[in-house]
């Protein structure tokens, strides 16, 4: 069943600059998908998660969200959507509980009638119910927005950046929650810089310039990878990356991790024991290694970038 | 302080009350490395970095930073070392050439040397024509190489970048991370928080702070080796999981 269906949505902040969201014909998400967006800075994935809250309009098209449509039901919308923004947009001056309270209140709902699908997130800020929410550390903060914009049991979920600036064990809960809130039946839409987040998600879409390039599950984005890749490191990190770009074999390098990873010409006939043995008799390094791989998701997105 | 380092901290610490947010860390930055510096929200990397920086003063402990004392001399500091974090960058409605003039300014660059600086330092980026442009309207990716370069147009001997790719998308972030390895090919210290692991790895050495404390400090791959872990990753896994303060 769909969850949400996007038509044609368009919107456009400047005359004479190309729109911030233009996405032709139709994207849907099913009920209980986890859809991830990703995508670099100005892509317009603020832009049409703003649009599908509600919170600002299409200049065209529109979208429908469990059967209610963002343009003449948006007040509906609004009482079974959750949006937890990239800024951080509680009240400073109110304490966590008191956030906590209001928001609810908003809804008309009680702290806890929805307090089963937010307390594995609220235990870690019990402790601090009674600190205002502008003196909480950035992961805390996060932790309380959640909370916040899940507090009317909401049936679908935007979350906008959610782990930026968030360390790699606080991350790995907040995909847990989310995990059980899949489970629940809740529909989730997220964007992130990360990848490994991106491969947390059902199907993920690559925006860029507005548009979506691609949405595929991260198995069938990976499996379509069709060049050949490989990975490469010498004692010279930053000196290999610029003289493995002069290859000709190369089509593109970049570091990734403790190796370069170097994606291979279409006709390429290089294989790893000659690329090493170039890298250490022509350019002179040392420690050479070098080894074919498999694409991972973010070799994926380095290499549709340029498209 | 010895020639080869440009930080020695010796039992810093800082107590807010009764709570101590940084506790008793020791240690050196070599010059010319990019020193990583990483641990969980709320294991007291950013107090470690407003002492460092000269923002705040330590309530016991040593600390050395561009040859001037945090005790005395912080004044001297600001003056001394750059800082760019992903929050603070540039102002939006000024020009990049605006942008340029008053860090430039704020940054004790002498006036008759600040616009030949400030001509080489486009030159490089290949933005000598966005001079007139407000930095608004410039794609992110230019802004953050323009925040970068303004950090260090006083050619300072250590760079200070607080999770300088937050937020930042895979492309971006290896961008701006060559432009690091640019300006530390050219002589100068890094010292970078991230909370990418991969980040991690492009790091001489790496800071691991787990409650205040410095739990480890070495090269990733000798990290690695000592933890028996394959990436930085599993290290920090490793390392948090001790962890008492959550935040």
């Amino acid at each position: 069943m769909d969850s949400i269906v996007i038509d044609s949505l368009k919107k456009s902040y400047r005359k004479n600059q190309p729109p911030a969201v233009d996405i032709g014909g139709i994207l849907t998400i099913s009920k209980g998908e986890l859809f991830g967006i990703i995508g670099p800075d100005g892509a317009g994935k603020t832009t049409l998660f703003r649009m599908l809250a509600t919170l600002i309009s299409p200049d065209e098209g529109t979208a429908i969200l469990e059967s209610l449509d963002i343009l003449r039901d948006y007040r509906e919308i609004r009482t079974i959507l959750g949006y937890m923004p990239g800024k951080f947009s509680l009240y400073s001056d109110l304490s966590v509980r008191e956030n906590l309270d209001f928001f609810a209140s908003v809804f008309g709902k009680d702290v806890e009638s929805s307090y089963g699908l937010i307390e594995d997130i609220y235990c870690r800020l019990k402790p601090f119910e009674k600190r205002k929410a502008g003196n909480l550390s950035g992961g805390m903060k996060q932790k309380l927005a959640l909370c916040c914009s899940l507090i009317h049991s909401p049936s679908i979920l935007f979350l906008d950046e959610p782990t930026t600036g968030v360390d790699p064990s606080s991350r790995r809960e907040l995909w847990e929650t989310l995990a059980r809130l899949k489970a629940s039946g809740m529909t989730i839409v997220v964007s992130t810089a990360y990848m490994d987040e991106a491969g947390r998600c059902d199907r993920v879409g690559m925006m860029k310039a507005g548009r979506f390039l691609a949405v595929d599950s991260p198995e069938d984005i990976i499996s379509k990878f069709s060049r050949r890749l490989a990975a490469v490191r010498s004692d010279d990190m930053f000196r290999l990356l610029k003289d493995l770009r002069c290859m000709a074999d190369v089509e593109k390098c970049y570091t990734f991790g403790d190796t370069h990873h170097v994606t291979l010409k279409k006709d390429a006939g290089i294989d790893a024991a000659s690329m090493a043995s170039i890298l250490e008799s022509e350019f002179g390094h040392t420690g050479v290694y070098v080894r074919e791989i498999k694409a991972s998701l973010e070799d994926c997105y380095m290499n549709l970038e340029d498209k | 302080m010895k020639s080869g380092h440009v930080i020695e901290v010796e039992h810093l610490t800082k107590k807010f009350g009764d709570f101590t947010a940084v506790d008793d860390i020791s240690f050196d930055v070599r010059r010319g490395e990019i020193f990583g510096f990483l641990g969980a929200n709320g294991a007291g990397k950013t107090t470690a970095m407003r002492m460092l920086t000269g923002l705040s003063f330590p309530t016991s402990g040593k600390g050395i930073v561009a040859g001037f004392d945090v005790w005395t001399q912080s004044e001297l500091i600001k003056k001394h070392i750059g800082y760019m974090s992903q929050k603070f960058s540039l102002y939006g409605d000024l020009t990049v050439n605006d942008n340029l003039e008053l860090f430039a300014g704020i940054y004790g660059v002498p006036r008759h040397e600040a616009a030949s600086r400030i001509d080489e330092l486009l030159g490089r980026l290949s933005l000598s024509s966005e001079k007139k442009s407000l930095v608004r309207d410039l794609p992110q990716g230019w802004k953050q190489k323009l925040a970068f370069s303004v950090s260090i147009i006083h050619h300072p001997e250590i760079v200070f970048l607080d999770e300088p790719t937050g937020g930042v998308d895979p492309a971006a972030r290896r961008q701006f991370w060559e432009l690091i390895y640019e300006a530390v090919d050219e002589g100068i210290t890094a010292f970078v928080t991230t909370h990418y692991m991969d980040e991690a790895e492009y790091c001489d050495r790496i800071t691991m702070m787990v409650d205040g404390h410095v739990e480890a400090l070495d090269s990733p791959a000798r990290l690695k080796e000592k933890y028996g872990a394959s990436s930085i990753a599993e290290v920090f896994d490793i390392l948090a999981r001790g962890a008492v303060r959550s935040e």
